[in-house]
């Protein structure tokens, strides 16, 4: 599905990307519409839609109200009536809030018609910890949905994929939520100036090697990226698989990696216990137990509730010398 | 599968010496266990008909696992062709029934820390897990592991590389592993106290000289076996040195089984005992002696000579030390230690002589004896050394 792409870069961020992706998919397709909290006259809270409005209207870029259950409820409604409505939930903190139209309505409604109702609906908020919101403002729940069937649970990390899934998963005729870990936004990089859609279905290599897997997604992919160059200088040699979309896992991709470098540590900002960490853990053991050279290792965030200063926040979440003191002792069982 | 050292986990079926319908009796070689140690001939402790032989050739199976199943003469159905000698037999009512011993699984097993790949490369490389030694997280024996023990072994040509299950010959991988846990062990568990005499050969080398002047070539008595003998002897008056420390407290032993130290040619160290030495007059003693070496050097011991040793002596003198002081070899609680004869002067009765000496030691558990006791075990020795033709009365 990945388009060939050409040679020709723009410098672009991350929410540019974003933005750019809304904008394409707005002209493409005139049922698709943005709809959310300050997305309009604001220009949204992360400033992705900025813009947006003069150039589409109020008609397609629509403010709601601070209710969660009630925009996310008519999301629903509106790709049940032939829309294809992008949903905007500021953060991943306030989805809490639709979880009942979410897991109750978007996830089933197909099922429960008896495959007369699909809902081609997309979910976009925002994710992670980082920028010293505190308890309230810093989940990584993404883990979390990725528990529900019915629903897809996309993780862009890069500028291809932040700038490429939108538009395939507006094509998907299902839900599919995807997660924009707060901390990329401003990320700037380079990006094919004819990028354009990409597959969902795939995790990618986004780093080869032969002694150790590290497997991550979003938020954490840089730093897993950056751990893998400082344990290079050691002489290890770590493969790095950004997952990409958490449901459904790719489980092929996990499991030829690590059936290649026998060693795998899962670097997730999510809470430990009962994460997608465990899950991708449990599939390692289910299907490649018997290439396993060494106990599968997680870099975890810090089960406590989010702590507001820096130093304490820093220390929650997964960072570079974790990661690389982890991958360290699993490759040579020792730090 | 009978324990045939203290350190033993597990034990190898090669083959078997029986088949179902045979008629043992006790004492008889009934199968062939490969072990650390080499291959062993395991013999049976009760007589009757083998009723089914539980374990084939090839299976490694922990100690305490059924290995036959045995009719005892007219006594019903006995599930136990040989117990670990020093543990003490169960009562016939207390044995289960036979088909019940047959379809029990194996007791439980000390797990191996490796990793799941390194399993895998073992059995496609042909290689026993139990040899490789662990570099991995808290001593986790990993694929590389592994390879690196194939790399060594194709490199030995002196060790076959066979395919699994059995690997024929010893291994002295595994053996210096074996050393190194029970050396450790009793460095780690027994507080030994040390004792030292020197005790004049004259008397005993003379007799011998006479003795053997009398005799064929083969028939010739080494002055070893007047140490052995009468070490043996000096045990009847200090049981304390002779047994077995276990659960905390010390077991004498019924009879005096003098483990001796064989170092093999390959390397490592074996430590079969002469049964019953007190009892066998310099002959027999010698024969089973001849016997003993030569079968340890050719890997042909039995079961329950590797495992009954009650007190350990080794003697140095070949190696050409004048002394040593021994690491008990547990659960025994003593080891006696002899160097080499050297001529040195000796001052008696205001007369200087050269006399030709041997350093007596003594390694003995202080849970169990005092210097005292141990120096009149020395003493002993020293004194039927100066009657060397009592040595042959039992």
């Amino acid at each position: 599905m990945r388009h060939g792409m050409s040679a020709e870069k723009i410098k672009t961020t991350y929410r540019e990307a974003v933005r750019a992706a809304i904008r394409d998919a707005m002209l493409r397709d005139e049922r698709v519409f943005l709809m959310g909290e300050d997305v309009g006259r604001y220009g949204g809270c992360f400033a992705v839609s900025k813009g947006l409005l003069d150039e589409f209207g109020p008609e397609r870029i629509r403010d709601t109200p601070l209710s969660e259950s009630a925009f996310v409820g008519a999301g629903i409604g509106a790709a049940m009536g032939g829309a294809r409505p992008i949903v905007e939930i500021m953060t991943v903190n306030f989805s809490l809030l639709a979880l009942d139209q979410i897991v109750n309505n978007a996830a089933t409604i197909l099922h429960m018609s008896g495959g007369q109702f699909n809902i081609p609906l997309v979910i976009r908020m925002t994710t992670g910890a980082g920028r010293q919101l505190a308890a309230q403002h810093s989940h990584s729940l993404e883990g979390w949905y990725a528990h529900i069937p019915g629903i897809k649970v996309l993780t862009p990390a890069t500028l291809e994929d932040a700038r490429g899934m939108l538009w395939t998963a507006l094509e998907d005729p299902d839900p599919v939520l995807i997660f924009e870990n707060g901390l990329l936004y401003n990320m700037e990089g380079e990006l094919a100036v004819d990028a354009g859609a990409v597959d969902i279905t795939h995790a990618a290599i986004r780093r080869s090697g032969k002694q150790i897997s590290l497997i991550t997604y979003g938020g954490t992919l840089f730093k897993t990226l950056q751990a893998a160059e400082e344990i290079a200088r050691d002489g290890i040699d770590a493969e790095v698989v950004d997952l990409r979309t958490l449901r459904p896992l790719d489980t092929a991709t996990i499991v030829e990696s690590v059936s290649r470098t026998h060693r795998a540590v899962i670097i997730d900002e999510g809470w430990r216990s009962g994460s997608i960490s465990a899950e991708i853990m449990a599939r390692i053991m289910e299907n490649a137990f018997y290439e396993l050279d060494a106990p599968v290792a997680r870099v975890c965030s810090v089960e406590v509730p989010m702590p507001y200063p820096k130093h304490l926040e820093d220390a929650a979440i997964p960072q570079v010398p974790a990661i690389v003191t982890a991958a360290r002792r699993v490759v040579t069982g020792h730090e | 599968m009978p324990s045939l050292g203290a350190d033993m986990q597990f034990g190898t079926l090669v083959d078997w010496r029986v088949k179902p319908g045979d008629t043992v009796k006790r004492g008889d070689v009934v199968a062939l266990v490969e072990t650390e140690k080499g291959v062993i001939e395991v013999e049976i402790f009760d007589s009757g008909v083998i009723e089914s032989l539980v374990v084939q050739p090839g299976q490694k199976v922990p100690v305490g696992a059924t290995l036959a199943i045995v009719k005892s003469d007219g006594k019903g159905v006995d599930a136990q062709p040989a117990p670990a000698p020093i543990v003490e037999k169960p009562s016939a009512e207390e044995k289960p029934p036979a088909k019940v011993a047959a379809t029990l699984p194996t007791t439980e097993s000390p797990r191996l820390r490796i990793s799941p790949l390194a399993r895998k490369r073992a059995q496609e490389l042909g290689i026993d897990v139990e040899t490789v030694t662990g570099t991995g997280e808290g001593g986790l024996i990993t694929a590389a592991d592994v390879e690196r023990t194939a790399a060594t072994i194709s490199a030995a040509p002196a060790i076959v590389q066979t395919a699994p299950p059995v690997a024929k010959g010893l291994d002295l991988t595994a053996m210096r592993r074996v050393i190194a846990a029970a050396m450790a062990r009793s460095k780690r568990e027994i507080p030994h106290y040390y004792l030292a005499t020197t005790i004049d050969m004259g008397k005993s080398l003379d007799w011998l000289a006479a003795e053997n002047a009398k005799r064929p070539v083969t028939k010739r008595l080494l002055y070893s076996a007047l140490l052995i003998r009468a070490v043996a002897l000096a045990l009847r008056d200090t049981p304390e040195l002779n047994g077995f420390w276990i659960d905390d407290g010390f077991k004498a032993a019924a009879g005096i089984h003098i483990g001796v130290a064989i170092s093999l040619r390959q390397g490592g160290l074996i430590n079969p005992a002469l049964h019953d030495v007190d009892k066998k007059n310099l002959d027999e003693l010698m024969e089973s002696m001849l016997d003993l070496v030569n079968r340890a050097r050719t890997g042909h011991l039995r079961s329950s000579e590797l495992a009954d040793g009650t007190i350990t002596v080794t003697n140095l003198g070949e190696q050409g030390v004048e002394s040593v002081f021994g690491v008990i070899y547990p659960p025994q609680v003593a080891l006696v230690g002899f160097g080499k004869i050297t001529e040195r002067p000796v001052a008696a009765n205001g007369m200087l002589g050269i006399r030709p000496i041997i350093d007596a030691t003594l390694a003995a558990d202080h849970r169990v004896s005092d210097g005292h006791r141990g120096g009149r075990f020395l003493i002993a020795i020293d004194r039927l050394l100066q009657e060397p033709e009592k040595l042959w009365e039992n």
